[in-house]
């Protein structure tokens, strides 16, 4: 059974951190049961994604008949052929690919730049700059007027509309800044001696040693540029500029209205399949790249919270 | 009263001018948007003799900084135009707006549009469809990353909790699309959900095209994602408590529940605190974007709330003018809440954003 297992590798990993007096019964009670629980809770999380997998190698009969859960049933791959040789699909890919890099390139010079200068104390108007940041956590143009400037701008249709707009998230700025006050002052003043400029002690003292939370940082605007597709579908027109989010929403809004028609029975079970199998493919990089990049995401939520 | 400051002597130097007895990691996180509303925090002699040149003029700060001001430009140019325009962009709230002329509209209307959402029927409809989903996210998923967080920290083997801990953060890095593909799989007619409710002997339930079912399939979708990825701020400060302070209170005579309830959750309250002041500061903003994704016109009734009807109004019949005037009132009502949050916490608890 699960949980005595569960709680057997509990046990036996826990020898050298046990919090000396011997265990009630109760407490032993509970925390098999804790550890069963977690179990369970782990499961649920996983199981739309498991859930998911099957359906997109599944045949669409066995989909629609309610009969795909944990395994496919019906095995065969001719949906991801259908949708790998869609050339859209591909295209939106790529778009995401280029967007994300653009995106994160320009935000991170973006923070980078303006959380350096603010993390140094002495810098008259300081608190100026990180309330001017900062205020904008809390209170923002809205939908409507950003609407309106981006269009005004000229920034349609282009990779702008995506970039620009979301630029800085404060919360970065916040992490970066701490990041950089925590930084040795005594290596910046060696380097200030030397003769190197701001720029210099920057670029060839600071960012070389910050690597791990720029890795956070790139990290942390690539995923929410990867996942964003709202700031397309307002802005871009043509399905060739589309990123992959909005093809998969595309198909998702299409299949659902399929659905409630309930008319064509064969539309509908397709839509089922090819939503499974291009989900997939979406979230397949994300879900691939995570057990190993996890820790900097964990490590750049801890280094904006518990600073020093 | 040692109890309740679970604060190491060594880690007193990160203290915040704000916190009361507040625990290392919630202060922190405090300090993190506070240091930045509050004086600097000065932790060397030498930061204090550079305070001093702080306030020499401007032209000799200029002088002597100006490359750190340079690389200010391009962040305040981008602050300037895609975050204070935008701010000022509201006032077509007030101001006739034709499309394609001045971003700041044409000639002023007074509260024209104002009265005009406080008549739209339509209008309070969504108001209060935010405030149920606003007040049911925070009433049922804020409690639950602390107790998952509780669970967590009673696991004794490291390796058993970082593979739960691994498993619950992967929602939170799903593009919505993608979760509210999964919602529409899994609520599927023959989805898996129904297929338990029809094993457990009722009938198959339509779930995406009945009204009464969106809270709980937006409610359930919302713990899905984010309780797993809530917990790490809050494991983060269990782990700066004090064993120590568990040790005392064993000597008290304290159980396991007694030790829970007042070492460690005073040591995470003051994150508690923190954490709640920026879900109430969000809550008018409820998963727009999620909730776009999911509904459809038959389930508006519990569904529609302010931000997809701007949305809808403005983007989608471009009524500027009037989708401003909401957007507007919505912000204002945001900042108002997060603002007496922060107040109110900063009386009673000690703990407060600045």
């Amino acid at each position: 059974m699960v949980t005595t297992d569960v709680t057997r590798l509990d046990e036996r990993l826990s020898a050298s951190t046990v919090r000396g007096v011997k265990d009630t019964r109760a407490y032993t009670a509970f925390r098999v049961i804790n550890a069963t629980l977690l179990v369970v809770i782990a499961a649920v999380t996983l199981y739309p994604f498991v859930n998911l997998a099957a359906q997109a190698f599944s045949s669409e009969a066995y989909i629609n008949a309610g009969q795909v859960n944990l395994w496919p049933k019906g095995f065969n791959l001719t949906t991801f052929d259908l949708v790998m040789s869609d050339r859209m699909f591909w295209r939106n890919y790529q778009n995401t690919v280029y967007y994300t890099v653009v995106a994160t390139l320009v935000a991170m010079v973006l923070t980078t730049t303006f959380a350096y200068a603010i993390s140094k104390h002495h810098l008259k108007g300081r608190k100026v700059f990180i309330g001017i940041a900062v205020f904008t956590m809390f209170f923002n143009g809205g939908l409507i007027p950003n609407y309106v400037l981006v269009n005004e701008l000229g920034l349609r249709n282009s990779v702008w509309a995506i970039a620009l707009p979301n630029a800085i998230s404060v919360f970065n700025l916040l992490v970066m800044k701490s990041f950089f006050e925590s930084f040795s002052t005594e290596l910046e003043e060696a380097a200030e001696i030397d003769g190197l400029s701001t720029y210099g002690k920057l670029w060839r003292i600071v960012l070389p040693l910050s690597k791990a939370v720029i890795a956070t940082m790139v990290l942390f605007y690539a995923v929410s540029f990867w996942n964003s597709w709202f700031a397309a579908f307002l802005y871009m027109d043509h399905r060739e500029l589309y990123p992959v989010t909005v093809y998969l929403r595309n198909l998702i809004a299409g299949a659902t209205s399929v659905d409630g028609a309930a008319g064509s029975a064969e539309a509908t079970q397709i839509a089922a399949n090819v939503k499974a199998v291009t989900m997939l493919l979406t979230v397949l990089p994300i879900v691939c790249l995570y057990p190993f990049i996890q820790r900097y995401f964990v490590s750049g939520v801890m280094l904006g919270s518990v600073k020093q | 009263m040692t109890v309740h400051d679970p604060l190491p002597a060594g880690q007193t130097t990160s203290a915040t001018p704000t916190g009361g007895g507040s625990g290392p990691a919630a202060a922190a996180t405090i300090g993190m948007v506070a240091g930045a509303a509050t004086p600097g925090r000065r932790r060397f002699g030498r930061d204090r003799r550079h305070d001093r040149g702080a306030r020499t003029s401007w032209r000799k700060a200029l002088r002597r900084d100006w490359q750190l001001y340079s690389l200010l430009v391009l962040p305040l140019v981008f602050f300037a135009i895609f975050r204070y325009v935008p701010m000022l962009g509201n006032v077509i709230a007030f101001r006739r707006f034709r499309p394609g002329g001045s971003i700041f509209g044409e000639e002023w209307v007074g509260l024209h549009y104002v009265r005009m959402f406080i008549q739209d029927q339509t209008f309070w409809n969504v108001f209060q469809n935010t405030l149920i989903l606003g007040v049911l996210s925070l009433v049922i998923i804020f409690p639950l990353p602390v107790v998952l967080a509780l669970m967590l920290n009673e696991l004794r083997s490291s390796r058993f909790k970082r593979v739960i801990q691994t498993i619950s953060y992967l929602p939170h890095f799903m593009s919505v699309v993608i979760v509210a593909g999964l919602v529409f799989q899994l609520t599927a007619v023959r989805g898996t959900i129904n297929q338990v409710m029809t094993a457990l002997g009722s009938s198959p339930v339509a779930f995406m095209q009945l009204p009464e079912w969106f809270r709980t399939v937006y409610i359930g979708s919302e713990i899905w994602q984010t309780v797993g990825w809530g917990t790490i701020l809050y494991l983060a400060a269990l782990s700066t408590i004090d064993p120590q302070l568990y040790e005392a209170a064993r000597i008290d005579g304290a159980n396991r529940w007694r030790q829970t309830w007042h070492v460690t959750l005073p040591g995470i309250r003051p994150t508690m605190v923190v954490l709640l002041i920026l879900n109430i500061g969000t809550f008018m903003a409820v998963g727009f974007e999620k909730i776009l994704l999911l509904y459809n016109p038959l389930l508006f009734p519990t569904a529609d709330v302010i931000a997809t009807y701007l949305y809808r109004v403005g983007i989608g019949s471009s009524q500027f003018s009037y989708a401003t005037a909401i957007g507007l009132f919505e912000a204002i009502i945001g900042l108002t809440l997060v603002l007496s949050a922060n107040a109110i916490s900063r009386r009673v608890v000690g703990a407060s954003l600045w």
